[in-house]
């Protein structure tokens, strides 16, 4: 078990510096980071001088080794283009970006379970075919087609919901959230949605197929047999044994969340981490793209490290195994 | 009498009397996708034929003729018959173009990925040890990653590491490597699990008796008999390399709006949707989602057809 651990921390450390050394040789490679830097009226000697203060005369490993020293405290440096520190720019995104995956990953497991287990149970009404057949559509709409329809029907042609912006915003001091007005929770019903039809489908035709399993098991047959209501059959002794291999395809999912979080966030304008990084690009904003590029390895790192821990604690055949 | 004609069924006896063909014939489904992908694939590359007008010829456009609406739309135009974008370009021929140019980007993108992804697959699982750990290991690694997101970043760098003014130019390129690198370990999967099957064969130890060099029976013994799988993932990898290029062009990362593609079209006109001018974006879109979906229903059929082991 702890040699499997380390086995893994020590993969997840490569991929941590293969990341970050990209990341490290975008401020080599892309433009003149002093130009960027200093206006256009700037002398030689004053140029010489930030050269000089910014340590870009040292050897390029006494450069990198710095880099790291100050990415792993979270200092980027400076935006170029909002000449502020990245990672407070960051820490502001923040909340937006987790406010919609988390708003998503709810709406998409509570109406996931809940008709993957409607359609287990009654998996020949017309209401269940139905709702299998529009679930194939939604997957294999792209995200981007899903929220420009979503923003014609309820925000153009309705005029129901908002179709930008994270609405009213309400300050707690280290976090600013959207979930304590009526406006934030108009603004985020339609990108949730968006980013959460994806997963939703996934969960459903996962819920379904292993209610479907489960279903057909002597011990289900065995409660029908003791006279227990259907509703605590399906719920209590079914649906609990369905919920193993769905915890670890959420667990890996939640880095499928905020890689479309990226999309869901450019069409609807939300002022989140993913749109920061778009506009950034387009900028050639290299503090930023490094930053995010360095936070988002480390986001899925983690992910798959947990998920990677938690199989071992939760199949003890992987354990023996292994 | 004799008969002295060729025993042998002919070759087109050969094509039809074959399990492919059969379970073709036998679902519907996948034939109308083949027809329409076929259908849109011809369209597209007919499109300096049949498209009515150049979207790219100045001499063709003019913006009094901008913003009209399909023809059968009050205000419409018989010669429209799509209606016109923001420019005056004609729809239709600018989704024929744009087509093109997206199922032109989604090919170089898989091809890329694809002869990544089979060259490293076959060489891990012919060579194996350290070699075949490492490369494993790395594809393991990258799919954990949502390919759209590694795409997304792999672009962003690219455009980044280019001067502004080469940008546009050698947008295309970026976005196609982007891709490419992005979906090679599929196709390293893939043809790993059927190299390790093939060397084992007699065929592949008869090569090796004979001392041909290693690199010679990878190349002409093994990497023909890996192509089956490798097609079915090719034309699933088509239909998610179309959306990803859409997708990385709709966030204005991939091809620039002077030379549109599908998703650059779509982009475009999305800004012109809260003014009720819908067709400028529901054209091209209604034509990616139909493209997309018939290459996805085709890459199934195919997947069940090849594989009987998942009938």
């Amino acid at each position: 078990m702890l040699l499997f651990i380390l086995k893994r921390l020590a993969q997840s450390l490569l991929v941590m510096a293969v990341v970050s050394a990209v990341s490290f040789s975008l401020f080599n490679f892309v433009g003149d980071p002093v130009n960027n830097m200093v206006g256009q009226d700037a002398t030689r000697e004053q140029r010489a001088e930030i050269r000089e203060k910014l340590g870009l005369n040292d050897p390029i490993l006494t450069q990198y080794v710095r880099f790291m020293g100050n990415a792993v405290r979270g200092d980027f440096g400076l935006s170029y283009r909002i000449r502020r520190p990245v990672d407070q720019l960051i820490m502001e995104r923040l909340p937006a970006t987790l406010e919609l995956v988390f708003v998503s990953a709810v709406i998409a497991l509570v109406v996931g379970i809940g008709l993957g287990v409607y359609t287990g149970i009654r998996r020949n009404t017309f209401l269940s075919r139905a709702i299998l057949s529009i679930s194939l559509i939604g997957v294999s709409l792209p995200t981007f087609i899903i929220g420009i329809s979503l923003i014609y029907l309820f925000a153009v042609t309705l005029r129901w919901l908002p179709s930008s912006g994270r609405g009213g915003t309400v300050d707690l001091g280290w976090w600013t959230t959207s979930l304590l007005t009526l406006d934030g929770w108009r603004s985020i019903i339609l990108p949730a949605i968006t980013l959460s039809l994806f997963q939703l489908t996934l969960i459903l035709r996962l819920v379904r197929a292993e209610m479907l399993e489960v279903m057909r098991t002597d011990y289900i047959k065995f409660a029908r047999a003791r006279g227990l209501a259907d509703r605590s059959i399906h719920f209590v002794h079914a649906l609990r044994n369905t919920l193993v291999p769905v915890i670890t395809i959420i667990g890996l999912n939640i880095g499928g969340l905020i890689a479309f979080s990226v999309i869901t966030e450019t069409v609807f304008q939300w002022p989140g981490t993913g749109l920061m990084f778009i506009q950034a690009v387009d900028f050639v904003d290299v503090p930023i793209m490094a930053a995010y590029l360095c936070f988002v390895a480390l986001l899925f790192v983690l992910i798959n490290l947990i998920v990677d821990i938690l199989y071992f604690v939760v199949d003890p055949r992987i354990r023996l195994g292994g | 009498m004799t008969d002295f004609s060729d025993p042998r069924p002919s070759r087109w006896q050969r094509l039809t009397d074959n399990d492919i063909f059969w379970s073709f014939i036998h679902s519907p489904g996948a034939m109308i996708a083949a027809a329409v992908t076929l259908l849109c694939i011809l369209a597209c590359f007919a499109a300096p034929l049949i498209a009515p007008f150049n979207p790219f010829d100045p001499a063709q456009i003019s913006l009094w003729d901008g913003k009209l609406p399909p023809a059968w739309v009050d205000g419409g135009q018989p010669q429209y018959w799509l209606g016109t974008d923001n420019q005056g370009r004609d729809m239709l021929s600018t989704i024929l173009y744009g087509g093109r140019l997206s199922i032109l980007v989604g090919l170089a993108a898989v091809c890329l990925g694809m002869v990544l992804g089979v060259s490293l697959g076959v060489i891990s699982g012919y060579v194996g040890g350290a070699t075949d750990a490492i490369i494993m290991r790395i594809a393991d690694v990258q799919l954990t990653i949502p390919g759209i997101l590694l795409a997304i970043l792999i672009n962003g760098i690219g455009r980044a590491i280019l001067p502004l003014e080469m940008r546009e130019d050698f947008a295309i390129y970026v976005v196609i490597i982007a891709i490419g690198l992005t979906d090679w370990p599929q196709f390293a999967r893939v043809a790993r699990g059927a190299t390790l099957v093939e060397a084992n064969k007699e065929y592949v130890q008869a090569a090796r008796v004979i001392g041909l060099p290693g690199w010679l029976i990878m190349l002409r013994h093994i990497f023909p008999n890996t192509l089956r799988p490798v097609l079915v993932i090719a034309t699933i990898g088509l239909a998610l390399a179309i959306i990803a290029e859409a997708t990385l062009s709709f966030l204005g990362q991939g091809i620039p709006p002077t030379t549109p593609s599908l998703g650059t079209l779509i982009r475009v006109g999305n800004e012109y949707l809260f003014s009720g001018l819908w067709w400028i974006t529901f054209f091209p879109a209604l034509t990616l989602v139909v493209l997309v979906f018939s290459v996805n229903l085709l890459g199934d059929w195919m997947r069940d057809a090849l594989n009987p082991k998942l009938r």
